[in-house]
């Protein structure tokens, strides 16, 4: 069979259009998301087999326009301007088709092949709007294609369509275009000529539309403009920016604004001839949900108590699953243990490998949970309300109403809240927010609590704890507002957004949307722990060669000795007994040898030099190291407590015990419980922050944290110490 | 700008109003004038946010959220 012939096809559209289910529905699970070349837009894919063609379907990030005012715009002009699909596809919204149709304008003068998909037409018509399709694509010169996305309607006949207009070879249609008024048609026609006449070699766009972006003062542009015209460069911004002046004299306003205007205009003529509404005497439902929701005395209590149902749902709900992962790990151990002889590789596998993956793969219930809550919120239309609700509060901060969820998400998981950062438009809003959100506490960290608070403050723990929660979330919005003056100065972003109608939610949708967050957060981050955890599991574990203070082999020996003679010795009934004292005391002196191993190891010598560090929050070496270790995962700082200090057995009861011998004070844990919270979270939300914000935020966002940690933890401890608490 | 010419933050909740001119900076002011609040355009505030800022307005059957001062740069005729 000949290979089949490749097409690419791009989906444009306004937010909310019902992209994103048309995309769904044509390419179903087979789609990759990705992030678009050195941006953190995210970048849907899917490759499909139809009529003997091979579809590559890009699923364009949703805009209301192609001004460079955005991210998301710059990276959909961009690959229709430079990766050239074969065909765009652009998803009307029947319901809203002003708005719908002023993406479709600029569009139109790109030269591209465009393709209309009416989308939702019948819920616009059962809402007294009908739209006359056929005239709409006589009057733009285009096919247009009725579609229901979350039926499946149109899908087929849409997909051949648009092969057809691809293989149709016509050129682009130029006619049926916005005409501007005489003055602006007159300035772009010059500027046509002028760099026809001043540039060398070829433009790399449509010349009306480099010509129209110019007199726009389009930055991008510009800049294209410059470097593929060579030395007439120059000179053709300085004609645009003459001309520009002349518009704007001779309007009185800015060109880029009169045009807007303009375009309205021409689609304000298309909208009288397809258009006919009939009043109608529907309820409005989603206004009606909207009354109730956003209600000014119900609106609080009502987000508040969604929050705390998702939360509910993730950890109760969670915990079941979550158990039966650790059991997992626990037996394939156990199987490891069993099978594989004592050594070095046996060490790796149990202590390093397992231990690692198993700590995240835990998690993977509550990332699952609260990501279909989340996209819960997303797909019915709430988490709109919610940053409507909260933009107040958190302008105060200098932060975005839309910060509020990435910052919410984080006492769950930092990871996928960082990625959550993603919805803020500015990149400002978004780097303050990927920066602050670690400082939100989440569910890794609370491990430690439950042994720190435990252990010295008994009956007082859960206030204790409380109060670790509250401290971050004064230090996140502190930090915000630190940030927003110094580092990252200037308004936050306008709250210019829509709140789109309230949506029945499709089952589909929000299990693609689960699957790919799941997928991304193993990946991605299973990685990064994985490494993490062999790295402090070799630090801890070598070198070999350690002169112990005692030979525990003898000792082993000399105890087995021992007992078994009594055991020979005593009657039947009383032998389980002794081998219960037997096993004891083995895996006692099993428990010093480890301990004495870890503290000639590399990461003993760490501790060693950390020592310094960490006394003056009230820390001996060995919670030093403990919160070395926990760089990599917070759990992890339970479990080396537990090594380093520990007792008998693993559990929390005797930790404490071996805590409160240690010497350490109820006040020392206190400066330790702040110092988890503020440090760095974990590498995994290391890596997510980088990939978010690039390294130097990255390296600034873990000296940042640190630094404040050690600065808050020391403060508590000395603090403590001069009022004479201990 | 105008003197006495009232701008969409004075209006009320279910207050109608046509849209007179819409300023403030570049950016703000285009990424309004896209989702159609621009000259002319019939616009209804629906409702404050129970903080009283955002507010949300209705124009072309479409909600849209604004900041009270966001909402400050744009000048209405409530009497149209």
């Amino acid at each position: 069979m000949p290979p089949a012939k490749h097409l690419t096809i791009a989906l444009a559209g306004n937010p909310n259009s019902g992209k994103t289910t048309i995309f769904n529905a044509i390419t179903g699970t087979r789609q990759k998301v990705g992030n678009w070349p050195g941006v953190t837009v995210e970048k849907k894919e899917g490759h499909v087999q139809r009529f003997g063609y091979e579809l590559s379907i890009i699923d364009l990030p949703g805009t209301y326009s192609l001004t460079p005012f955005s991210i998301e715009e710059i990276v959909a002009r961009d690959f229709v301007l430079d990766d050239r699909p074969d065909v765009v596809i652009d998803i009307i919204d029947a319901s809203n088709l002003e708005r719908s149709l002023y993406l479709a304008t600029q569009l139109r003068e790109i030269d591209c092949k465009v393709l209309f998909a009416l989308n939702m037409a019948d819920l616009a018509q059962s809402n007294g709007i009908r739209i006359d399709a056929a005239k709409l694509g006589e009057l733009l010169d285009l096919p247009v294609v009725f579609t229901v996305g979350n039926r499946q309607e149109g899908i087929d006949e849409l997909l051949q369509k648009a092969v057809g207009l691809a293989e149709s070879g016509a050129p682009a249609p130029q006619k049926r275009r916005v005409r501007y008024s005489q003055d602006i048609e007159t300035a772009i026609g010059r500027l046509r000529t002028f760099m026809a006449g001043n540039a060398e070699g070829d433009l790399p766009y449509n010349p009306r539309w480099a010509a129209i972006k110019l007199l726009e003062d389009d930055r991008i542009v510009q800049q294209r403009i410059l470097a593929a015209a060579g030395p007439g460069g120059p000179k053709i911004l300085e004609e645009a920016e003459r001309l520009r002046q002349q518009l704007a004299d001779r309007y009185d306003d800015a060109p880029e604004i009169v045009m807007t205007d303009e375009r309205y205009g021409f689609i304000a003529g298309i909208i009288r001839e397809v258009l006919t509404t009939t009043r109608r005497q529907r309820v409005d439902t989603s206004r009606a949900i909207d009354k109730v929701l956003t209600d000014r005395f119900l609106g609080f209590p009502i987000f508040v108590f969604f929050i705390w149902a998702m939360f509910q749902l993730t950890f109760s709900l969670g915990a079941y699953p979550m158990d039966w992962i650790g059991a997992g790990f626990e037996a394939v151990g156990g199987l490891i243990q069993r099978w594989v002889p004592e050594s070095l590789l046996r060490d790796l596998l149990v202590e390093g490998v397992l231990a690692g993956v198993g700590s995240v793969a835990v998690f993977l219930p509550n990332i699952l949970i609260l990501f279909f809550c989340i996209s819960l919120f997303e797909d019915t239309g709430y988490m709109a309300r919610a940053a409507f609700l909260m933009d107040r509060i958190m302008h105060l901060v200098g932060l975005h109403g839309k910060s509020f969820i990435p910052m919410l998400m984080g006492f769950g998981c930092n990871v996928p809240a960082v990625m959550a950062a993603r919805t803020l438009e500015s990149e400002k809003d978004r780097i303050l927010t990927v920066l602050v959100t670690p400082f939100m506490s989440c569910s890794a960290r609370l491990p430690v609590y439950l042994v720190l608070a435990g252990t010295f403050f008994a009956q007082r723990a859960g206030t204790v704890i409380f109060g670790i929660y509250l401290l971050g979330i004064v230090v996140a919005m502190l930090s915000g507002r630190l940030f927003r003056k110094t580092l990252l100065p200037g308004a936050d972003a306008p709250f210019v957004m829509e709140l789109p109608p309230y949506r029945m939610p499709m089952l589909k949708s929000l299990m693609i949307h689960m699957w790919d967050r799941a997928r991304m957060f193993i990946q991605k981050m299973g990685g990064v722990i994985l490494v993490g955890a062999v790295i402090v599991w070799v630090l801890s574990s070598f070198p070999r060669q350690v002169d112990y203070r005692q030979d525990y082999g003898a000792l082993r020996n000399a105890a087995a000795q021992r007992w078994q003679t009594q055991i020979a010795a005593a009657d039947p009934g009383r032998r389980p007994v002794l081998e219960a004292e037997l096993a004891r005391e083995l895996s006692e002196l099993r428990r010093q040898q480890r301990t004495e191993q870890i503290g000639q190891s590399y990461m003993g010598h760490i501790g060693k030099i950390l020592e310094p560090v960490v006394a003056p929050m009230g820390i001996d070496w060995r919670g030093g190291v403990a919160l070395l270790s926990g760089v990599v995962a917070k759990e992890i700082v339970v479990s080396t407590m537990g090594v380093l200090y520990a007792a008998e057995a693993d559990s929390e009861d005797a930790l404490g015990r071996a805590l409160r011998a240690s010497g350490m004070t109820p006040l020392a844990g206190l400066a330790m419980m702040a110092f988890v919270l503020l440090y760095v979270p974990c590498l995994a939300t290391v890596a997510a922050v980088r990939r978010e914000t690039g390294n130097r935020w990255m390296l600034f966002s873990v000296a940042y944290s640190t630094g404040l940690a050690w600065l808050v933890a020391v403060a508590i401890y000395q603090g403590g110490r001069l009022l004479g608490i201990t | 700008m105008e003197i006495g010419m009232p701008t969409l933050k004075d209006m009320r909740e279910g207050q109608e109003a046509v849209i007179v001119r819409v300023g403030g900076n570049g950016a703000l002011r285009r990424r309004l004038l896209e989702m159609g609040l621009r000259s002319g355009a019939r616009i209804r505030i629906e409702k404050y946010a129970p903080l009283r800022d955002p507010l949300e307005l209705v124009v072309n059957a479409m909600h849209v959220s604004l900041r009270v001062e966001e909402a400050a740069q744009i000048e209405v005729d409530p009497a149209a």
